[in-house]
């Protein structure tokens, strides 16, 4: 039970960080923002990877996890990559 | 042998705290639009590390079919972000929020697959984490078929809905129980699984159907919010810090947004998510005076006798794929000695910060862009304020008339302006449904057409 609390810890700590960090991103930056944390949200890669590669689990738990590799994968990179395209366009005048 | 995987375990958690220090920091740098690539960049580091530290686990000993996973993946990736055009990232977006609650589900699914005795904590977990994952992949489904047109945008509501919906939750619940406590005697634990999945899934759609139109912004971010509480609730299960972590990054961020686009339509979210806008039938207000028809290049002469000139997107420009043209008579209009600067309303468009990214793609800098409150302190100096295709953000209802259905919604002033040009297709009304008195005002001319091929036509009759 005492993991439950501790995880609930870094769960709770780390919204307020995240509501601290957010509110200071102008409005201008939303949409990259959004496409920014569809990549972040891809970050269920790595649980997804121990559930894929792990051979103590029935087969079907596997292919699984794969899928969840592979769908987890597609945000990491989908988002990143489009992020970076849409904010690479954000310029001052003149240049 | 214990000593080495004791090793592994702390250098790979190790690993994840530099990752999500990184997160973090990534996060900080989207502060400014100078520095957001830079922070984009470090997020993706991270996520590297992350991966490539995870894949030391000593749990993971085969790898083949991690390896074709990771491949296709990244192909799909690669190519999503290079073809997508701008105009269709609210779509995107939309697709990857829904592929982030699927991965969620899956993983909580292979979780309750394979092991037999979890704690009654790690199932109520999982239990969230499919829930969450499935109501946020059959609800970005959705959301992405209405903002592709695949089906219709507007709201979908049936009688009888709340009273289904409120069934369905109630099920829901009681899957729940079953699912955590498992009671002696009850139905075979795979059934309850899957129902459980079938239902969420159905919740998801129930959701987002009443939801339509300009209401888009607010739906997307509240399931890129719910995306990262899946991961959030994925992290749970498997006891893995990191996940809660960068998920409730997102979900924090998702949140921030909503109650943005909440705010910006003067409206609270219980109110966007369940009653859609209600029929006008305030039939008491009448509006005076006539509608003025310009044609583009009778606007031609305003515009080159103008000082400055703000100019008011909405989705409409989005639609005309207008921005580009729009871009060309900005640099006229300053060539002509013209100030140009852009109002961008939080709703304007389909997602937050819609406009903006059209407008970054055409090369418009962003300095020129402001934001609503900024604009309207000033907005009564400039000569011309030129509206293409937004309608309810500029409506002097939301100001002036007490009856109205969007009374109260702050708006961009563009009626203050001295003279108002409205880009526009035809008269029919807003997403809201309401009549638009800045229509009538005596400053304002209507130039009906294609906002395009409007635009067009005044940039020929600089050129001239």
């Amino acid at each position: 039970m005492m993991d439950a609390v501790y995880l609930l810890f870094i769960l709770i700590l780390s919204i307020f960080v995240g509501f601290e960090l957010i509110q200071k991103v102008p409005a201008t930056l939303h949409t990259p923002l959004m496409s920014g944390a569809n990549a972040i949200s891809g970050i269920t890669v790595v649980g997804a990877l121990a559930l894929a590669g792990n051979e103590s689990m029935s087969q079907y738990a596997a292919y699984l996890g794969a899928l969840a590799v592979f769908l987890a994968t597609i945000n990491v990179v989908g988002g990143y990559l489009v992020t970076d395209r849409m904010l690479a366009m954000f310029k001052k005048k003149g240049k | 042998m214990d000593e080495i995987n004791a090793n592994s375990e702390l250098i790979i958690n190790f690993a994840y705290v530099i990752a999500a220090v990184m997160f973090i920091f990534g996060l900080k740098l989207l502060g400014s639009p100078a520095s957001a690539r830079k922070g984009n960049l470090l997020s993706a580091i991270a996520m590297l590390i992350a991966i490539v530290v995870t894949l030391f686990d000593k749990n993971i000993i085969s790898f083949q079919w991690i390896a074709v996973a990771i491949l296709a993946g990244s192909v799909v990736g690669f190519f999503a972000a290079r073809l997508v055009v701008m105009t269709a990232m609210p779509e995107l977006v939309s697709l990857l929020n829904g592929i982030g609650g699927l991965a969620s589900l899956f993983v909580a699914l292979a979780t309750v697959q394979n092991s037999h005795d979890l704690s009654g904590f790690v199932l109520l977990v999982t239990f969230l984490a499919l829930l969450i994952g499935a109501v946020t992949f059959s609800g970005s489904v959705i959301a992405w078929a209405k903002l592709s047109e695949r089906i219709s945008g507007r709201a979908l509501t049936f009688s009888g809905q709340s009273v289904f919906n409120i069934v369905l939750v109630l099920t829901i619940a009681y899957g729940g129980y079953l699912f955590v406590a498992q009671p002696v005697s009850s139905v075979d634990f795979v059934i309850v699984i899957y129902v459980v999945m079938a239902l969420s899934l159905l919740l998801g759609i129930m959701l987002v159907l009443p939801i339509g139109g300009a209401d888009m912004p607010v739906v997307i971010s509240l399931l890129n919010s719910y995306s990262g509480l899946a991961a959030c609730a994925a992290g749970f299960a498997l006891q893995n810090n990191l996940l809660i972590v960068a998920g409730s990054l997102v979900g924090a961020s998702g949140i921030i947004l909503t109650n943005i686009m909440c705010k910006a339509m003067n409206r609270s979210l219980t109110n966007v998510l369940f009653s859609g806008f209600k029929p006008v039938n305030n039939t008491s207000i009448v509006l005076e005076g006539e509608i003025k028809p310009l044609a583009a290049d009778d606007a031609y002469y305003v515009l080159e006798a103008a000082q400055s000139v703000l100019v008011i997107p909405g989705y409409g420009m989005a639609v005309a794929q207008a921005q580009h043209a729009m871009k060309e008579l900005q640099q006229l209009l300053e060539d002509n000695g013209a100030e140009v600067a852009y109002a961008i309303h939080p709703v304007a468009g389909r997602m937050p910060g819609h406009m903006n990214v059209l407008l970054a793609e055409a090369d418009v800098s962003y300095e020129q862009l402001f934001e609503m409150d900024e604009i309207n302190k000033r907005i009564e100096h400039f000569d011309v304020a030129m509206v293409i295709g937004a309608n309810d953000v500029v409506n002097p209802a939301a100001r002036e008339m007490k009856g109205s259905p969007i009374y109260g919604m702050p708006v961009i002033n563009a009626d203050l302006a001295k003279n108002v040009f409205v880009l526009k297709r035809g008269m029919a009304s807003g997403f809201a449904g309401i009549d638009n008195p800045l229509f009538f005002k005596q400053n304002c001319n209507m130039i009906f057409g294609d906002a395009k091929d409007t635009l067009n036509s005044m940039i020929r009759q600089f050129a001239d």
